[in-house]
């Protein structure tokens, strides 16, 4: 054949040779690369389709054990009445009409040799395999926290029937009640994402339930956008909500379902709700493919989000040790969008760019007073760096106006980024 | 001798790849985040793609002086120069 007698000879050249030592295989083979994600949350999801758009020629498989995904941004405000678990959720459909091949199973193995991932009894082979596995709980950190007690005292840290039921018990809660919240120390999904929890749980009980209250028990002193959160619960919920640091004796070491009691160095605190919100780590498929390190987290470079302990696999969003770079929605889609090029580029033998990521975290103190955190980053020193003089947080003398301002701006980032994403 | 040519050939070869146009600079991809790239969002932040760079530089100009009040571009300009500003204006303004 033609093609093949005039392919052999292009391959005698030198300049093919070259070609050939510069590039990894796909560009060569002329087949499609292959690149599988697993996890299709807001990192995973917009691996695939960014990719996609990048190169139609890639084949991107998205591996998510759920059909349907149940987003965290503003489930929060489902704990607190003010949406429904519905505006949460969102389908792959539009991700399959974008050409990504969606698998709805659980991947049970990765071999990083030959370049597969194991699901339902298949072998997927992969050029490049990109993990979004978010995080999961660390069943037991907390002694007599394990799946049984969330089931009695939910965590609602990953979004969906947990939500729901932390939701029903506040709800069939009798007005008088103490609502307790146990907030580990650093890291954790979402860092500013308790003390919107504890606003939002305080506004439901200061309009629906006044004789309640929500005593949050915190193993830190410090923590995300703190004096505005502060300053607002002085001026929004000073009878509805108690912050009690790990100075003043906050820190939670131990929990019991049967009675409903959290349990600190210092005494014991009954709750008729209780909201665990445990220690964590990286997901499940993290550890399987070996990318976690002993902190349970995925230490990545930060040009390429590849992980620095298994070549061939990166991982971007809650999962990753990602520096400066908090673990929230927006950065794990900016990540998202980095990744997705350096792997075009990686997958193709060229050289990607150093990136610069932004990520802006918004926080309803109550359904009309928004604050937010941002931050620009970039590479330094093999982590991601918050640029000089960029970021910070909302004004702590803003106008109630701007505070408006920025509650209308949460959600409208909310249906931006799922609409880009799933939509 | 033949070793280096061939290495020399590979870094032609691997120039023009490395240095597309259509790439998006550093920081440009991210806007999308909350400057919606579709239309079917209802959301009061405009949107970038398409729009005039002279017009986007200019406004990340005035957030960084604080000259235009914002609430969170004053915070995310400052993290560009006004180089880096400007290619992602040019590669916002060449979005459909």
């Amino acid at each position: 054949m033609t093609t093949a007698h005039s392919r052999r000879r292009f391959l005698r050249s030198s300049a093919a040779l070259a070609a050939a030592a510069a590039f990894p295989l796909p560009a060569l083979a002329q087949k499609a690369p292959r690149v599988l994600v697993i996890g299709g949350g807001f990192g995973g999801a917009s691996v695939a389709r960014e990719l996609r758009s990048i190169d139609p020629k890639i084949h991107v498989t998205l591996i998510e054990s759920n059909a349907t995904f149940t987003a965290c941004p503003f489930s929060n405000a489902v704990i607190g009445g003010l949406r429904d678990l519905k505006a949460q959720q969102f389908g792959y459909d539009k991700l399959r009409a974008a050409g990504v091949n969606v698998v709805i199973d659980t991947a049970t193995a990765v071999n990083a040799t030959s370049r597969t991932v194991r699901l339902g009894g298949i072998t997927l082979p992969y050029d490049r395999l990109v993990l979004a596995p978010g995080i999961d709980i660390r069943w037991g950190a907390l002694p007599g926290y394990d799946e049984a007690a969330a089931a009695k005292m939910p965590h609602a840290w990953r979004a969906g029937d947990q939500t729901t039921l932390l939701r029903d018990q506040l709800v069939a809660m009798d007005d008088g009640g103490v609502v307790v919240m146990s907030v580990p120390a650093n890291p954790f999904r979402c860092p500013p994402g308790p003390y919107e929890r504890a606003s939002l749980i305080a506004h439901y009980l200061k309009t629906s339930k006044p004789k309640s209250k929500l005593i949050v028990l915190d193993a830190k002193d410090q923590f995300s956008k703190q004096r505005l959160f502060q300053n607002a619960w002085k001026e929004l919920y000073p009878d509805h909500l108690e912050w009690v640091s790990l100075s003043a004796g906050g820190k939670v070491t131990s929990v019991d379902p049967a009675t409903n009691t959290l349990a600190t160095d210092f005494g014991k605190q009954a709750a008729q709700v209780a909201n665990v919100i445990p220690p964590q780590k990286a997901g499940r498929i993290a550890e399987i493919a070996g990318v976690a390190n002993q902190t349970g987290w995925c230490p990545i470079d930060p040009v390429t989000f590849e992980s620095v302990l298994v070549p061939g696999i990166h991982v971007v969003g809650d999962a990753t040790i990602a520096g400066a770079m908090p673990k929230s929605a927006f950065s794990a889609n900016a990540q998202a969008k980095v990744c997705a090029a350096a792997v075009a580029k990686l997958l193709t033998g060229a050289k990607p760019q150093e990136p610069r990521l932004i990520n802006t975290c918004y926080s309803l103190v109550a359904p009309d007073y928004g604050i937010s955190v941002a931050g620009v980053y970039a590479p330094a020193k093999d982590m991601l760096a918050e640029v000089k003089g960029s970021g910070g947080v909302s004004p702590l003398d803003a106008t109630a106006d701007v505070r408006a301002a920025e509650a209308v701006y949460a959600e409208a980032w909310y249906r931006t980024i799922t609409t880009e994403v799933f939509g | 001798m033949k070793a280096m040519s061939a290495i020399a050939v590979g870094a032609l070869v691997l120039l023009p790849v490395a240095a597309n146009a259509a790439d998006p600079p550093p920081g440009a991809t991210a806007c999308s985040g909350c400057h919606g790239s579709s239309a079917t969002a209802d959301t009061p932040v405009p949107k970038l793609q398409g729009r005039d760079a002279g017009e986007t530089v200019a406004a990340m100009v005035a957030f960084r002086s604080g000259e235009r009040p914002a609430t969170v571009m004053d915070r995310i300009a400052k993290g560009f120069t006004d180089d880096e500003t400007r290619l992602i204006a040019d590669w916002l303004a060449a979005q459909k």
